[in-house]
């Protein structure tokens, strides 16, 4: 059962990683505007952040 | 991909794909409202990821704007473009074949009920995921996980559970401590006792090394409670901000004359004695008094009369009718408070607040529930008491008891039943305002409609081209082409295939007609009196074109029906609900629509207070009426219908006293409504029902001090999807 000190811990922290990871994208807006979002991956236009240069 | 000319009323016809998004994708994130001074522009047409594209790079290479961002799941667009309105960007847009209409940014409060939504689902997701680890260690002592290790798992589970619900619990015991203070006992007050008392045995087992820790129920009746009551804001959310995005497309403003200067202003600011022009086609803002010139006021918002009335100077005109064919300047009488919209949206408030006392199911449900339970919890703990004398043991049944009853499956019965409800309203069309709106509806017997603007559409259509001999056509279709007036433009539609004659001089003469010269001769096309009519028939809208030297031709005009209102009225008689028409309008025009749409019972010539009057009558001798009207004229009768409908065209006034606002033109789904909320009042009582059951099985055991923790998390987990799949069938 000493495996349980190890376990423990590891489930805890990844249960605590997934929920800073929901209150990341609750914090980041991206709930915002959801079907926007679906429909913006189609589009060539790099409206989130400046177009990296070419090559 | 764009959809050029869609019709901003119809606007959830403008793509089927869009119509389908469910509401859970509307999610919390309603705001966008933006920093002050952000132009907000609603966009009924936009659908896909070429409209985003269209949309944001043409606005961002006008000049003078800054950025542009689109939000597809409202359809609007946040313009940040300092110095400039939405007069500038709304040609724009437009020009390449988007429909936009400003939004008044004051009347979009989004953001205010946004952080709200946030708030809710961060607590959701907090005990979430807090359910989930407590059950991982749970799952452990319920599997046979003896003594140091139960230990752990309990203290490990209490310092994950306490912290939760201390921090996802603050809604009930905050709505809980109000309800007491006010001296109620609702549906929060077991449940804030249930998570506390849950904790605290809890806890006390733990230090005293038990063999029972609820912490896993508690944490769990915070997600599914907070579930719940996330289900039932987002409902409210949805809802509020469709109508307040219908009610923020009414920008008030007026074009005051300031020293023979053109100035726009708020409404609100008007001062009686102030002189107001007023465009044609523009809707009048304060009552007042022609000053100058002439013009048809369109006064069937008021009245429900279809036909236009002349002004002229001396006339008064009220706030809420049109201007058609003229521009005017008028002296105001009376505006803001004083107005008699604002009289009229009095009344209305008077109304609504007899409809605010309507007591839904589940508020009744939470007022019989509260004592019982806590009368059972007290009753469990008195006996065991007498029976052990052990403090701790008598404790722990009543804390059992008040886990199983707590209301996780009532909870969810009535929000889970009605977001589907409403969720497949709203893809047909119609956003249900009001929170007991469904339940009322349910309960209609009585349908009553107005005739202008909501069984018609408000718009006059030729009879029949007979009367018209073919040489006169090419002259009626240039002299009706050369008019506003809703008479020469239905004349000008049923003409569109006829080359107009060439004609001189044309010219409209406001409250009369238009007068040209053909060939030399005058020809006029107007009110029969100007022309030279012998015919002056009162009855039906009619026009009369006259060529100097020849005959005066009558033109009749009938108004056409909404699409859908035969077969809505058709399925309203066929499931046995009695259907009224109600109007404003003469005799002659109402009995043409009643014998068309098969209505036996009507009334013409009604005035507001004699339509809200047959409202209270029918209510009196027992009987549920539903209003549908869209007039100003309407309003009171909406107000003291049990359950009330308004087109999106209508009013501001009778959208804000209706329950349910019909965003497409089609009055069908208005049939189709109270059918589903007659399925969906069935689905809730079912809920009922369920969760109900639940409890008389698991009751027994708590009280007889048999229930394990295992027990609770079975039989609450169990109610709650039972609950909300049985919503789910709606769909």
């Amino acid at each position: 059962m000493e495996v349980l000190i190890i376990l423990i811990p590891v489930s805890l922290g990844l249960g605590g990683l997934g929920l800073v990871a929901f209150l990341w994208t609750l914090r980041s807006r991206q709930y915002e505007d959801p079907r926007g979002d679906a429909e913006r991956i189609l589009s060539d236009e790099w409206d989130d952040r400046p177009k990296p240069p070419p090559g | 991909m764009t959809d050029i000319g869609v019709d901003h009323q119809a606007r959830l016809s403008a793509c089927p794909a869009c119509d389908a998004a469910p509401l859970a994708q509307r999610m919390a994130g309603v705001a966008d409202a933006g920093a002050a001074g952000d132009l907000i522009l609603s966009l009924p047409g936009i659908h896909c990821a070429a409209c985003i594209t269209d949309v944001e790079r043409t606005l961002g290479a006008t000049p003078g704007v800054r950025a542009a961002r689109v939000n597809l799941t409202l359809r609007r667009v946040t313009v940040d473009a300092p110095g400039m309105t939405a007069d500038d960007l709304i040609p724009v847009l437009d020009g390449i074949g988007y429909e936009a209409h400003e939004l008044d940014p004051s009347a979009l409060t989004a953001s205010a009920a946004d952080r709200q939504g946030r708030d809710i689902l961060m607590r959701i997701g907090v005990s979430g995921f807090a359910m989930m680890n407590v059950m991982i260690l749970s799952v452990a002592v319920w599997s046979g996980a003896e003594a140091a290790t139960r230990e752990m798992f309990h203290w490990i589970s209490a310092a994950i559970a306490l912290p939760t619900v201390a921090f996802a619990g603050q809604p009930f015991f905050a709505s809980a401590l109000r309800a007491l203070r006010a001296g109620r006992l609702g549906m929060d007050v077991p449940i804030s006792l249930a998570l506390i008392l849950a904790s605290a045995v809890s806890l006390y087992e733990t230090i005293l090394q038990g063999r029972h820790a609820y912490f896993d129920a508690a944490v769990m009746l915070c997600f599914f409670l907070l579930v719940g009551r996330y289900l039932d804001y987002r409902t409210r959310a949805v809802a509020r901000s469709a109508a307040e995005e219908l009610s923020a497309l009414e920008v008030p403003r007026a074009i005051l004359l300031r020293d023979g200067a053109e100035v726009p202003t708020p409404v609100a600011d008007l001062r009686p004695g102030d002189l107001i022009l007023v465009r044609p086609g523009a809707r009048i803002a304060a009552d007042g008094i022609v000053e100058r010139g002439s013009s048809d006021i369109d006064r069937s918002a008021l009245t429900g009369e279809s036909i236009p009335v002349a002004a002229s100077p001396g006339i008064g005109l009220t706030a809420g009718e049109v201007n058609l064919t003229g521009p005017l300047t008028l002296r105001v009488t009376a505006a803001g408070r004083d107005s008699s919209l604002a009289r009229l949206t009095a009344l209305v408030a008077s109304a609504e607040s007899a409809r605010g006392r309507y007591t839904s199911v589940a508020d009744r449900m939470s007022r019989a529930y509260a004592p019982a339970v806590h009368v059972l919890a007290l009753a469990s703990f008195g006996f065991w008491l007498w029976r052990t004398g052990d403090a701790r043991v008598a404790v722990n049944v009543a804390a059992a008891v008040l886990i199983i009853t707590c209301p996780c499956a009532l909870g969810l019965a009535v929000p889970a039943v009605v977001t589907a409800a409403s969720g497949r309203l709203f893809r047909r069309g119609l956003l249900i305002k009001n929170a007991t709106a469904l339940e009322r509806l349910a309960e209609i017997d009585t349908v009553i409609f107005d005739k202008t603007g909501t069984l018609t559409m408000g718009m006059p259509r030729l009879k029949s081209l007979d009367p018209l001999p073919p040489d006169l056509r090419a002259i009626a279709a240039a002299l009706a082409g050369g008019s506003a007036h809703p008479l020469s433009q239905s004349l000008a539609a049923a003409l569109a295939a006829v080359a107009p004659a060439q004609l001189d001089d044309l010219r409209e003469l406001p409250g009369h007609g238009v007068e040209a010269r053909w060939q030399g001769r005058r020809v006029r096309l107007g009110r029969a009196e100007w022309v030279g009519a012998d015919d002056v028939r009162a009855e039906g809208a009619a026009t009369w074109l006259a060529v100097d030297g020849g005959p005066v031709i009558r033109l009749d005009f009938d108004d056409r029906l909404r699409p859908g209102a035969e077969d809505c009225v058709a399925a309203l008689q066929r499931s046995g609900r009695q259907v009224l028409l109600l109007s404003g309008d003469n005799s002659a025009a109402v009995a043409d629509i009643a014998g068309r749409l098969g209505i036996a019972n009507w009334q013409s010539g009604m005035t507001p207070g004699e339509k809200a009057a047959t409202v209270a009558e029918l209510s009196g001798g027992g009987r549920r009426v539903l209003m549908v009207g869209d007039g100003l004229n309407d309003t009171a009768a909406l107000a003291a219908a049990h359950a009330s409908i308004s087109p999106a065209s209508a009013l501001d006034a009778a959208r804000v006293a209706s329950d349910v606002v019909l965003m497409g033109n089609d009055l069908a789904p208005v049939a189709d409504a109270l059918e589903l909320a007659r399925r969906a009042r069935r689905r809730i009582h079912e809920n009922f029902g369920l969760s109900i059951a639940y409890n008389v099985v698991a009751v027994p055991f708590a009280m007889m001090g048999l229930a394990t923790p295992l027990l609770a998390a079975l039989a609450m987990s169990a109610s709650s999807l039972s609950v909300t799949l049985n919503a789910l069938r709606l769909r």
